[in-house]
């Protein structure tokens, strides 16, 4: 009995070797930068033509910079509303696909081709798809020469300066990037809800519109919530699509990302904003993070 | 009983099934157009001319294929052809050790007992959503402390310490990799590092594979850091080259030229996932029907 416990423990040594590459890379390449990117924060540090400025501790000056001047309230601004643009349909459009997609009664046919082609937006390099619609709706790009020849516009339409318009192809491209993913993950979450109860619906009489609204959309609660934070955490982190196909210049900076912001603090080498920016966000992420932790940890039990 | 539980037709209130099943197909038609629209764009604008683009919009692919592919081999100050060999390079070897030590570490938590285990365990979990934007501050920090700006390792490394990776794996775990195999081999006298190279390993080759597709495409599709990162024109990977021609005086480019070189790091991913959609799209139900 003796032996065979101390056998175990030795093997259960194993566990830890077997942890070491994870721990050494995170603790390099993960924590320490977060650790130092929250340090930095606190000190004046930054580039002013040749010369380097600090580091000079400065407490919670740079916070108090970033928040009075107003561009982070804007950033955060631009950056919600062109996720909540994009998420809106995207989160209709993936409800109604996943309902058809589960609905064994609808039998649809070509279900691997449309799963195929709604998910392949999702594996495209955001870069690259983004040069492609800043080409396509460039004024003397393709979207303008059908608008213009069909009749239907006098002349190209602006597109990338005008305010709504740029932010409006920036969600329609997260929206085509996004809603194949989320189409996905809500057709698992509708597959796992007992199948008795649409039955018992459908012998009470209930139409299928019915069904959705009073069966299907409450008991999927959990997992729309699901979506909708992860989504948001996403959002947050919006960058190549509106750097690239905006060029950093949008129409009044309405398109301006956080992320963008961040970037701009970088390249400027403005380390101690830059390190107030990344904090801010990372309290954000951490506060919905902590959001979904405790709501997949409570759905387990 | 009359209504039996495979017997769904008697829906008679409502919308007849055959309008609803008219009504799916009518907008997922439109839907996949939606999708795959620009892409056809995008492969009838790589094969027109400079002059052949300035006319306006065509439905049919153009001439100049073979001429904007050899024009963009050949553009001045890009180089699209070192930085498709530079993207394969790093994200080749972001997939492998992505996978390998994700695997590696969930076969760590998943069978062994020790004392830290809940606590890796919940660890891994509560950082998964930190976004890498938000250290990549003290992340360029370091990478210069270290030297190793324009290296390819400081894209590549992280990677083993994947969280998603590794709670994917995880979840495949328990259900694809009894307990007992393990003991079987240790019986045997294997070792625990050859039985999980040799018998885990082999085991865990499906969702090791969904994820290598995913990271690697990931990688590929990487801007924010290789940009922060990679400065020397030789190291550059695609999505930074794409970048730059957009900040590029394009008024003087071949237009065709450009769309060339957007289909050209576009298009092999195109072609990867539709050899392999079938595994990437079951992949991914799998691992959400158990998250």
């Amino acid at each position: 009995m003796k032996a065979k416990r101390s056998k175990a423990v030795r093997y259960n040594k194993w566990g830890y070797i077997f942890l070491i590459p994870f721990v050494v890379t995170f603790v390099i390449f993960q924590l320490i930068p977060l650790i130092n990117t929250i340090y930095y924060s606190f000190f004046e540090y930054f580039r002013s033509g040749l010369n380097v400025i600090g580091p000079n501790f400065k407490g919670i000056e740079n916070y108090i910079k970033l928040f009075s001047n107003g561009d982070i309230w804007k950033y955060t601004g631009n950056t919600l509303i062109i996720w909540l643009m994009g998420f809106i349909p995207q989160i209709i459009v993936s409800l109604l696909l996943a309902a058809w997609f589960s609905d064994p009664s609808l039998r649809l046919k070509g279900q691997r081709f449309f799963k195929t082609v709604i998910y392949l937006p999702n594996l495209i390099m955001a870069a690259a798809f983004a040069m492609l619609f800043f080409m396509l709706f460039s004024n003397s790009g393709p979207v303008n020469s059908i608008l213009v020849s069909s009749g239907i516009f006098e002349q190209p339409y602006p597109f990338l300066d005008r305010v709504w318009t740029t932010r409006s192809i920036i969600a329609f491209m997260n929206f085509l990037m996004w809603f194949g993913n989320t189409t996905i993950l809500l057709m698992a979450g509708m597959m796992g809800i007992d199948t008795s109860l649409f039955e018992a619906a459908q012998v009470d009489g209930a139409t299928s519109t019915q069904v959705f609204f009073k069966i299907t959309l409450p008991l999927l609660k959990p997992i729309l919530l699901y979506v909708m934070i992860t989504s948001l955490i996403g959002g947050l982190q919006m960058f190549d699509v509106p750097q690239i196909l905006t060029g950093g210049n949008s129409p009044a900076n309405t398109s301006r990302t956080l992320i963008m912001y961040l970037n701009d603090n970088l390249y400027s080498k403005n380390y101690g904003m830059g390190g107030a920016i990344s904090v801010y966000m990372f309290v954000i992420t951490g506060i919905l993070s902590l959001i979904v932790f405790k709501f997949t940890n409570g759905k387990k039990k | 009983m009359a209504v039996k539980s495979g017997n769904k037709r008697k829906v008679s209130k409502g919308i007849g099934i055959g309008a609803r099943r008219a009504i799916a197909y009518v907008v997922l038609v439109l839907i996949s157009f939606l999708c795959l629209f620009w892409f056809y764009v995008l492969f009838i604008n790589a094969t027109r001319s400079q002059g052949d683009l300035a006319r306006g919009f065509s439905y049919i692919p153009g001439s100049h294929l073979l001429q904007n592919w050899n024009n963009m081999l050949h553009f001045p100050m890009i180089s699209m052809m070192t930085g498709m060999i530079n993207s394969i390079i790093v994200s080749l070897l972001t997939a492998a050790l992505c996978t390998y030590f994700s695997t590696m570490t969930a076969y760590a938590i998943h069978a062994y007992d020790f004392k830290l285990k809940n606590f890796m365990f919940t660890f891994i979990l509560a950082v998964m959503m930190i976004p890498s934007q938000v250290t990549v501050l003290g992340f360029l920090q370091l990478v210069r402390g270290m030297g190793l700006e324009d290296n390819f390792i400081p894209l590549i490394v992280p990677a083993i310490a994947s969280p998603v990776v590794f709670f994917y794996m995880k979840q495949y775990m328990e259900s694809a990799l009894p307990l007992s195999l393990v003991e079987a081999a240790r019986i045997d006298g294997s070792g625990e590092f050859r039985t999980f190279n040799s018998i885990v390993l082999p085991l865990m080759k499906p969702a090791m594979a969904v994820q290598a597709i995913f990271s690697f495409v990931s990688s590929w599709n990487n801007y924010f850091t290789p940009s922060l990162i990679l400065h020397n024109d030789k190291m550059k990977t695609l999505p930074i080259l794409i970048a730059q021609l957009r900040s590029a005086d394009w008024k003087e480019k071949d237009l065709g030229v450009v769309y060339m070189a957007i289909a050209f790091s576009i298009f092999p991913v195109i072609v990867v996932y539709l050899i392999l959609s079938k595994h990437i799209v079951q992949g991914l139900a799998m691992g959400s029907v158990k998250g």
